[in-house]
């Protein structure tokens, strides 16, 4: 099946919930609404014509410039039957975004939403387990969501390097033969 | 006790040898390395090539271990994310002493491609333990590492076991991210 039949398909199902299609790039997209998204994602799966049976990637977009500012959840689909791929988009807001989860459909999504969930802080309604999978369990944050900013510490260790230690490696201190007489640089943070 | 060497029995006769205590246990330190088989990255690569036959570490005495608790050495190859540091230091302190730490590659060194935008990379494994080696290095030769092995070697000749130097390597290590321990 082609981009066009199959947003046809999807469009005969569900109607106002498609909201847009793009035929004219390497990968043909549908944009979804959030709340039909699991919905399609099961018709997708299930329907003969379709048989979308495997998720390729399930990831995040961050768009702070559009106009509104949004993210993005992208679902790369795969029919190992038909042998057709399709790319289905759900548009959120960057504050408070809520999808639904699409685990119930495919397996695979369970670890591919915890990841959109630990680097962009999707939160996808309905997720049996929504941890953190990446990143430590005590963190603060979403890392590449646009708007992210480096913390001076974690947990007493440097996440921006300062000047001081730009100039001990400069200065050749991390080659060869290191001190006797250590101290942690950076042992002022401890209390 | 007589059974000691076939081959050289009876070849000689009875000698004193002296020497300093020192001398002949930073000798029996320094041939036989244990490190860790501890790898994090890339560089784990080159370390493996390091332990291979080509390079064959075992030259050096020096004979992976699967287990901290029976390691001499820590090579830390590769990467160091924020979230393995905290794993790295508590198998740092499993550690029995003597124990030594090679930083190897940039990564490990100071952060490497990592050190401005890498905001899950620690910069520079001396930040949660005490380094003895950097080998420089995005991964380094077998080679480096090896020459890496033999500057710790002659560190560890130079070591002073019954007198301590303020704080030598085995004394500084267990406390090293008090701020006490530090004189």
């Amino acid at each position: 099946m082609d981009a066009s039949s199959i947003h046809g398909r999807l469009k005969d199902r569900f109607g106002e919930k498609i909201v847009a299609f793009q035929s004219e790039t390497l990968q043909p997209w549908a944009v979804v609404a959030p709340d039909a998204i699991a919905d399609v994602a099961a018709f997708a799966k299930s329907d003969p014509a379709l048989a979308f049976d495997n998720l390729l990637c399930l990831s995040a977009v961050d768009y702070p410039k559009e106009d509104p500012p949004r993210m993005e959840v992208v679902y790369h689909l795969f029919s190992y039957e038909h042998r057709h791929v399709f790319v289905l988009k759900v548009h959120v807001p960057r504050e408070g975004a809520h999808v639904p989860t699409v685990e119930g459909t495919w397996a695979v999504a369970n670890w591919h939403e915890r990841e959109a969930y630990d680097l962009f802080g999707i939160v996808f309604d309905g997720h049996s387990d929504l941890r953190r999978i990446l990143l430590p369990d005590d963190w603060i944050g979403h890392p590449l969501r646009k708007d992210w900013v480096d913390p001076d510490f974690y947990n007493g260790m440097h996440v921006k390097p300062t000047q001081q230690m730009a100039e001990r490696a400069m200065a050749g201190e991390k080659i060869g033969v290191g001190p006797f007489d250590f101290t942690p640089p950076n042992r002022h943070v401890e209390e | 006790m007589t059974e000691i060497g076939g081959i050289i029995q009876n070849r000689f006769g009875d000698n004193l040898a002296f020497t300093t205590v020192d001398n002949v246990v930073n000798w029996a330190r320094k041939s036989s390395l244990w490190p860790m088989t501890f790898g994090l990255a890339c560089c784990a690569i080159e370390m493996m090539a390091t332990g291979g036959t080509r390079y064959d570490w075992n030259r050096f005495g020096m004979i992976p271990r699967g287990t901290p608790r029976q390691s001499d050495l820590m090579i830390v190859a590769g990467t160091v994310t924020l979230k393995m540091a905290t794993r790295l230091k508590r198998l740092y302190e499993q550690m029995p002493e003597p124990k030594y730490v090679i930083s190897m590659g940039s990564c490990a060194n100071n952060g490497g491609p990592y050190w401005k935008h890498g905001y899950h990379v620690l910069k520079g494994v001396d930040e949660v333990v005490p380094v003895d080696v950097y080998v420089p290095g995005c991964p380094p030769r077998p080679e480096a590492l090896l020459y890496g092995v033999m500057k710790l070697q002659e560190k560890i000749q130079e070591d002073r076991v019954l007198r301590r130097r303020g704080e030598t390597l085995g004394s500084l290590a267990g406390a090293s991210m008090a701020p006490e321990a530090s004189k």
